[in-house]
């Protein structure tokens, strides 16, 4: 669902494309670290097809420091290499939803998919939010994208009670 | 939007099936689960064996068994094979839509329809799969809370 009353955010993608099955073994979630932004944005390039240097700084200055509360930046580690991230945050008393868990950008190296790396992310995410205080999780997704929705769904998230709007500016 | 019934047949029969995949699963059992009739249901299931989703056992102990990959299966792969649920706009013949307001409701009930496609399209069965043993869980618990609030006296 496309937060409210907030500047909008593209929500990365992820998931398929394979990893032999032993890759998530040793993958290590952690929080993000300067020296990480080099490799998401070019995992984000690859992805998306855009790179985007300057949003990716801004990303990693208003959610990458660490002992922030509400505001979460994970990245999974594997082999020494980073294979992915998750974004997300605890936004409050949005259209009148209690305090919820948003997760808006994740991503995994196409390489790496199908080896439960995503699942890492989301697992360790959904941990902050519980340790925030909140009880439910939520992200927006573009309709077309199955791949992203099927995973989210595969980890039980189903339609929130909410309706995503918009109209063009002419 | 509302699935035909072969295609709510059909739906219920593989969940049936893929819930234990080294399983055979009896015609019988299905129709009299779901109380549809054997002959309705037999046609389904021939269906869903030539989609190659289903495989069919004869004799003592036959029936059917799981042969998709659950994992990778969706709710629209299986609608699919029952009918063409994709966005098609309500005009052909219909007279409404060369009036004024045709075009306007078509739209709103296109939003809809896509948003049901999209749906189906992401769940693949292990979702539910996964999706009905949750609700088992919430039902059992409903159960449970509901018996442990009895007075003593009516549990006897």
């Amino acid at each position: 669902m496309r937060p409210v009353g907030r500047p909008q955010r593209p929500t990365q993608t992820s998931v398929t494309r394979g990893a032999p099955p032993d890759a998530c073994a040793g993958v290590r979630v952690r929080p993000v670290e300067p020296g990480d932004l080099d490799r998401i944005i070019a995992i984000d390039a690859e992805v998306t097809g855009i790179e985007k240097v300057d949003y990716w700084y801004e990303m990693l200055h208003r959610y990458g420091s660490r002992g922030r509360q509400q505001r979460f930046f994970l990245v999974a580690e594997a082999n020494r290499s980073l294979q992915g991230f998750i974004i997300g945050e605890v936004r409050d008393w949005e259209f009148g939803s209690a305090p919820s868990g948003w997760v808006f950008g994740i991503n995994v190296r196409p390489e790496a998919r199908l080896a439960g790396i995503g699942t890492r992310l989301l697992e360790a995410i959904t941990e902050c939010f519980r340790r925030a205080g909140v009880s439910s999780v939520r992200t927006l997704l573009a309709r077309d994208n199955h791949l992203l929705m099927s995973f989210f769904r595969s980890h039980g998230m189903m339609a929130a009670p909410f309706i995503a709007l918009e109209y063009d500016l002419e | 939007m509302k699935l035909q019934k072969s295609t709510r047949i059909a739906l219920c029969s593989i969940l049936e099936a893929a819930t234990d995949p080294s399983r055979q699963v009896s015609a019988a059992s299905i129709a009299d689960k779901y109380g549809v009739s054997p002959h309705h249901l037999a046609k389904v299931l021939r269906q869903l064996g030539r989609a190659g989703l289903v495989e069919s056992a004869r004799g003592v102990g036959g029936g059917y068994r799981f042969s998709g990959n659950a994992k990778r299966l969706t709710l629209m792969d299986v609608i699919d094979i029952f009918e063409d649920i994709a966005a098609t706009p309500a005009e052909g013949g219909d007279k409404e839509y060369a009036t004024d307001v045709g075009p306007a409701i078509s739209r709103v009930f296109a939003e809809i329809d896509e948003t049901a496609r999209a749906t189906f399209r992401s769940i693949t069965l292990a979702t539910m799969l996964k999706l009905i043993a949750r609700e088992q869980r919430t039902a059992q618990h409903s159960k449970a809370t509901a018996r442990n609030a009895l007075p003593a006296r009516v549990l006897g």
